[in-house]
């Protein structure tokens, strides 16, 4: 389990408008990375490119390459579905279905893409699942309860479940903090911390606390000027990022004295 | 400097004046289904028997009092059932194609536009070509199946329209959770997005299928008209209970009229039955339930 992902040169559209430019970068196997940078600078668009789905966006394409262990996932031949069911993906709205109970939100990966799974294995996955994003306490006793009937905070940690239940390799997150309270960016934080020994983790944060707190690598992403596509402008250990930063752009975005 | 502002006296009155309009609008607007359902209830209870439910118009003489509308009444039900196994799959994937495939090409934009047309489209016109088309042209005998493509010409529109305008309230965000678990786009559609969609879909189609159960014009022309019962929908003239409605209130005697009444009567209450009933699936198939 857990997976390098190497990207080489990346260009991301939506339509005519370059959204991201020349994108290089690593991500190593069982850590966090953290992606910083102000808004719109296309830290979203670029996390969505590493699990195809930038490309479900009507008009949305993607030049370069993203090697997965090696593998190019654009390679004509690469089913995309493939790519997402290795490359889970918690969003920064929580989005469980509003039509499963809790129960059924966790299982929706394994049950759409597999069909009939044991009840005992499938209870076995649910439990492990629930309890790898800390919310099992919590909802044990109402798995059958609608997921959409969880507070803001709860969802989102359903949201993990549902995205750790199908075992991916790597795990996205976008801002999976930003609509939630200190306790509960604290339990996705030591969940992060937990997972990491697993998976490999990647997590878009506003927070610059939170990115130095939980990752081990940050990268930095800003826009050359406004209405110029995004780019990394620096991406290296965390500790070095927060207190010897190579560029002066991103010592200013860090100390707050940015624009 | 702005201070806290009181509620001022003109506004409080204004807002008096507004809601007793509305009000008014309200009455205005229930006066007219209030008094057809109570036209209909009054005259219609006289003849609501069991005679009424179970037997046909066959041999019943002109000025005969007893006599019913079972034969109508299975004619309707058959009829409205072929019409919406015709419209609701083709109406739904239609409007799956729409809304999930369509991106806005020429093609969605063409099959939108016929819809629109097809929304116009007068009953009399829906019976008029398949009469001239499945009757005249391929020469098929008068039928409750021909009835039923011309229901389901006039149901198609509105099953799309409904059906489509309640896909697009599904939220994207629920379509790429989906995707982003490696669900491929068709199971998203039929596991996620048509589940979510299902009550307001469902509604949709009622309200397609009341609209076309009081049709009469393309009945006639179709299903052609019999006073005897007819179960097999594909073969020879059936009834059905407008065209009974229609029938029996042409008719001189105070008994028909009679009839005609009741007739009207059981129209609307199958419809609100069928209304019912699809509330009731809605209903056990929603979340909120919390199974
Ligand atoms: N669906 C879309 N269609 C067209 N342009 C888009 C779309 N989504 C994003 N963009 C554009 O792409 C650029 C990058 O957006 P992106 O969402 O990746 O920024 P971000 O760094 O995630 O910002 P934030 O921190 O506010 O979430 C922006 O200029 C934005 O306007
Ligand atoms: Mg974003």
């Amino acid at each position: 389990m857990s997976k390098q992902i190497q990207v080489s040169s990346l260009d991301a559209y939506y339509g005519s408008h370059k959204a991201i430019e020349d994108v290089s970068m690593t991500i190593e196997p069982r850590s966090v990375t953290a992606f910083i940078g102000p808004s719109g600078c296309g830290k979203s668009t670029f996390l969505r490119t590493l699990n195809r789905m930038h490309e479900v966006i009507p008009g949305a394409r993607v030049e370069g390459k993203v090697l997965l262990d090696g593998e190019d996932l654009y390679a004509t031949t690469i089913e995309p579905v493939s790519v997402r069911r290795m490359i889970g993906m918690v969003f920064q709205r929580p989005n469980p279905f509003p039509t499963m109970s809790i129960y059924e939100n966790v299982a929706a990966g394994l049950r759409l893409n597999r069909g009939r799974i044991p009840k005992s294995e499938m209870d076995g996955i649910v439990e492990d699942s629930l309890k790898g994003a800390n919310l099992w306490n919590e909802v044990k006793d109402r798995l059958n309860k609608p997921g959409a009937g969880l507070s803001g905070g709860q969802q989102q940690r359903l949201c993990i479940a549902r995205a750790i239940a199908v075992r991916p390799e790597v795990l996205l997150m976008d801002e999976p903090c930003s609509a939630l309270d200190p306790i509960s960016t604290l339990a996705i934080e030591d969940l992060m911390a937990k997972l990491k020994d697993q998976y490999t983790i990647v997590i878009v944060t506003h927070n610059m606390q939170q990115a130095a707190r939980v990752s081990d690598r940050t990268a930095f992403f800003n826009l050359a000027e406004q209405g110029k596509p995004g780019k990394v402008v620096e991406m290296d250990e965390t500790s070095r990022m927060f207190t010897n930063p190579t560029e002066k752009a991103t010592e200013d975005y860090i100390t707050g004295r940015f624009g | 400097m702005t201070t806290i502002q009181h509620i001022s006296t003109s506004r409080r009155i204004k807002d008096r004046v507004v809601q007793g309009l509305v009000y008014l609008a309200f009455a205005l607007a229930v006066v007219p289904l209030v008094s057809v359902l109570w036209l209909v209830i009054s005259n219609g209870l006289a003849r609501f028997d069991m005679e009424f439910l179970t037997h046909s118009m066959n041999g019943i003489g002109a000025r005969d009092a007893n006599g019913g509308a079972y034969h109508a009444i299975i004619g309707t039900l058959e009829q409205v059932l072929l019409a919406s196994l015709i419209s609701v799959p083709i109406g739904l994937l239609t409007a799956i194609y729409l809304v999930e495939y369509g991106n806005g090409g020429r093609l969605s934009r063409s099959i939108s536009f016929f819809v629109d047309v097809m929304t116009g489209v007068p009953s009399v016109v829906a019976g008029l070509f398949v009469f001239a088309f499945w009757i005249l042209f391929l020469g098929f005998q008068f039928s409750g199946w021909a009835g039923a493509l011309a229901l389901a010409i006039l149901m198609m529109p509105t099953v799309v329209r409904s059906a489509e305008e309640m896909l697009r309230l599904v939220p994207t965000d629920l379509r790429e959770a989906s995707y982003a678990l490696g669900v491929p786009k068709w199971r998203t559609i039929v596991k996620v997005v048509l589940p979510t969609a299902f009550t307001g879909i469902v509604t949709g189609v009622m309200l397609a299928v009341a609209r076309v159960a009081g049709e009469t014009a393309p009945l006639l022309m179709t299903v052609f008209f019999t006073n005897s019962i007819n179960n097999d929908p594909f073969n020879g003239p059936q009834m059905g209970l407008p065209l009974f409605v229609f029938d029996q209130a042409a008719r001189p005697n105070d008994t028909a009229v009679d009839r005609a009444w009741t007739g009207a009567l059981t129209l609307i209450l199958i419809v609100m039955l069928l209304n019912l009933v699809a509330r009731l699936i809605a209903w056990w198939r929603s979340p909120a339930r919390g199974r």
